[in-house]
């Protein structure tokens, strides 16, 4: 039995952002398991001390490529709550359905691309292009129907340009979500087959007792603000934001850390099915029973059956709101911004997990102060204690260091942490 | 530009091929223009079939270093970025700065409006030992052979470059404004419909992207040839827009930093 180990991963490849991984292992000891965050800090926060509203959704979204719809939302969000605007019935909907397409496309973009080259054991899709062309392709197909819903309701697939404080500066016509309806429909049958799949590729048994933190829906699976829960019973208002998340700063890592009721939490697709699972559609409840995936899941492996349930999820409910649009919501109701001061805060759940946004308005309307606490900061924790867990259960049993290796490797990107975001 | 190297091996309607070892890169940013070469779902087969992709972190594990072509996304911002980004240019013949972080520094350079750096560490992570330093784009660091512009870049333009990159061709840039594009679109101008709009001074390419949405554009490709940034600042002040929104969208991108003329009054 092998009783050293030794992994050094600078940085973590198939994630957005840089982030690495040590782990050492002497006489079957753990000495040392570390996930450091080495990304170069951006300071949005500072950037926009000082501007005015106007700028906060437009700057904040590119604190991400892959969530700045769900940060442009969040920004909003505050905005509005800051300057008592209730957006539109309109607005509403088409709002969620855009944050749907964008969770469709993260999700597909990471399961396909990101993840599933490891359960094949290949180190990226392109040697799948010739392996597993067929799953490739459909991915293709998810991915381009969610960036082309994004094109159509937000103006552009990353960084929109429609979505503003009120409302949307255009809004789809009938024919357009009509089509759009067709094309959700028609990608059911892919999303049934890439189930098939991953549902035939074990994940690794792998369980730690963790807290699950995300938005509590009372009549829908929650996207959009209103009150945060966790599987160890805490209840807050998105306003109690600081609360929830008490960030502090560790020394190997330019992202903030967050803790709640434990040393750690989680938040992502997997913290939203533990605490809404009841809430899902019921082909995406079905989906879950059919891959043994049942609340409260501890394997945070298991955070990839919950993004493949979430894709479903939506797929459905863009329908359902494609249908309430078309049925007579679907009046353009932009709203009027009047400044007033003060304190604006949102909680979004973007693909990886609940992102605040908070904003102190004087009544001109300009931000005195700023505060943005990302998913994966969130997330950041628990992903050590996951590590610390895995490394020591691999240290009794004393396996090779290149099956540590992808195993830990494995283990990060079943959060998709999104590293640049976190160091914002 | 380094012309392609002799032996080529691959031939297009009679045309040589270069197909150049590429391999992609980020520094500060949000790596949201990598996410958009990945995006294009129909054309991207063609399009890697231009490129063989060497390294890729966000997208793939294996990685080679002998690469030809280095694209960069981001700024710098820190020592260690600067030494990465030597490297990539001691190894690369063509180096092309992806977006308008590479380009201008991007939304990144807003925080050098701060006189004291240190004070922007403080806002943020109060008294912790983080390190950084002042947004600088690529150019200032090391020679660019290529801009590819926009943030986001538009994938359109960089399939369009790649290919002439492939070919031999001479890449340009249109030296024309947004404004241009934006009128051949047969958009309302945004000045009718009382928003403010950068597209008579901002470098065209991007198709109007933000007008045709009916949201005025913030210069994110940076100014255009003989851009007229005085005359825009009296048009925006006779529509009501107030000299510090321009100013906003002036310098939200970092493109306009290098223009030599501010026009006169401007709030800095
Ligand atoms: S909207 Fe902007 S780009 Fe279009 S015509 Fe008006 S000023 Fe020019
Ligand atoms: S319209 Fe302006 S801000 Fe929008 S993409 Fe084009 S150059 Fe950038």
């Amino acid at each position: 039995m092998k009783r050293d180990c030794q992994v050094a991963i600078a940085p973590l490849t198939r994630v957005e952002g840089h982030g690495n991984i040590r782990i050492r292992i002497e006489q079957g000891r753990l000495l040392e398991a570390r996930w450091e965050v080495v990304e170069t800090p951006r300071f949005f926060e500072a950037m926009l001390k000082g501007k005015t509203w106007e700028n906060a959704p437009w700057i904040t979204g590119r604190i991400c490529g892959i969530c700045s719809i769900g940060h442009t939302l969040a920004s909003i969000r505050a905005v509005e709550r800051a300057f008592g605007i209730e957006p539109g019935p309109c607005t509403t909907r088409l709002r969620l359905l855009l944050k749907h397409m964008e969770t469709l496309q993260s999700h597909s973009l990471h399961l396909f691309f990101l993840v599933l080259p490891d359960l094949l054991g290949v180190g990226s899709v392109l040697p799948l292009l010739e392996t597993h062309r067929e799953t490739v392709l459909l991915a293709s197909r998810i991915k381009k129907l969610a960036n082309d819903a994004c094109d159509l309701v937000g103006g552009r697939r990353l960084h929109p340009t429609r979505t503003v404080v009120g409302g949307f500066t255009l809004y789809p016509q009938p024919a357009e979500l009509a089509a759009l309806r067709e094309r959700l429909q028609a990608v059911l049958p892919d999303l049934d087959e890439a189930a098939a799949l991953f549902g035939s590729l074990p994940l690794p048994d792998f369980q730690r007792p963790t807290e699950f933190v995300s938005l509590a829906g009372t009549d829908a699976y929650p996207f959009i603000g209103g009150e945060v829960v966790s599987t160890d019973g805490v209840r807050q208002t998105e306003d109690g934001y600081r609360a929830l998340t008490n960030e502090y700063l560790v020394p190997r890592s330019t992202a903030k850390w967050c803790r709640l009721s434990r040393s750690s939490f989680a938040v992502g697709a997997l913290a939203r099915f533990n605490n809404n699972a009841h809430l899902l559609a019921p082909a995406a409840r079905a989906l879950a029973a059919g891959l043994g995936l049942a609340p409260v899941c501890h394997n945070p492996f298991a955070n990839n059956l919950a993004q493949l349930v979430e894709c479903v999820h939506v797929v459905h409910d863009a329908i359902t709101l494609i249908d309430e649009l078309l049925a007579g919501d679907l009046e353009p109701d932009r709203q009027p911004v009047r400044p007033r001061a003060g304190l604006g805060v949102a909680a979004v759940e973007v693909p990886r997990g609940i992102l605040y946004h908070a904003y102190q308005l004087s009544d001109s309307g300009r931000i005195m102060a700023c505060d943005c606490v990302i998913p994966t900061g969130q997330n950041h924790a628990n992903i050590q204690a996951d590590l610390t867990a895995l490394a020591a259960d691999f240290a009794r049993r004393g396996h090779g260091d290149q099956d540590l290796e992808l195993l830990a490797a494995m283990l990060v990107r079943a959060y998709d942490p999104c590293i640049s975001c976190s160091v914002h | 530009m380094p012309a392609a190297p002799p032996d080529l091996p691959r031939r297009y309607l009679g045309v040589p091929l270069w197909r150049p070892r590429a391999a992609f890169f980020e520094l500060t940013s949000c790596e949201g223009c990598q996410l958009q070469i990945l995006n294009n779902e129909d054309t991207l087969l063609d399009f890697l079939s231009f490129l063989e992709v060497v390294q890729f972190r966000e997208a793939m594990t294996e990685k080679a270093e002998d690469y030809e072509i280095a694209f960069v996304e981001g700024a710098v911002s820190r020592a260690d970025e600067e030494e990465r980004l030597r490297r990539i240019r001691a190894q690369a013949q063509v180096l092309v700065a992806l977006g308008s972080c590479a380009a201008f520094g991007g939304v990144n350079q807003l925080r050098n409006r701060w006189a004291d750096p240190a004070l922007v560490v403080r806002e943020v992570y109060g008294e912790a030992p983080v390190e950084t330093a002042l947004v600088r784009p690529l150019s200032a660091v090391v020679p660019v052979d290529l801009m590819i512009f926009g943030c986001p870049i538009r994938k359109e333009e960089v399939e369009r470059i790649v290919c002439d990159l492939a070919l031999g061709k001479t890449v340009t840039h249109p030296a024309y404004p947004v404004c241009l594009e934006c009128k051949a679109n047969e958009n309302l101008c945004l000045f009718d419909l009382g928003e403010p709009c950068l597209g008579p001074i901002t470098r065209g390419g991007c198709n109007a992207w933000c007008p045709n949405e009916r949201a005025g554009c913030w210069g994110c490709r940076g100014p255009a040839e003989d851009a007229n940034v005085a005359q825009l600042l009296e048009i925006m002040r006779r529509h009501g827009f107030s000299d510090e929104a321009f100013r906003d969208r002036l310098e939200c991108f970092g493109g306009f930093a290098s223009l030599p003329a501010r026009p006169e009054g401007l709030p800095a």
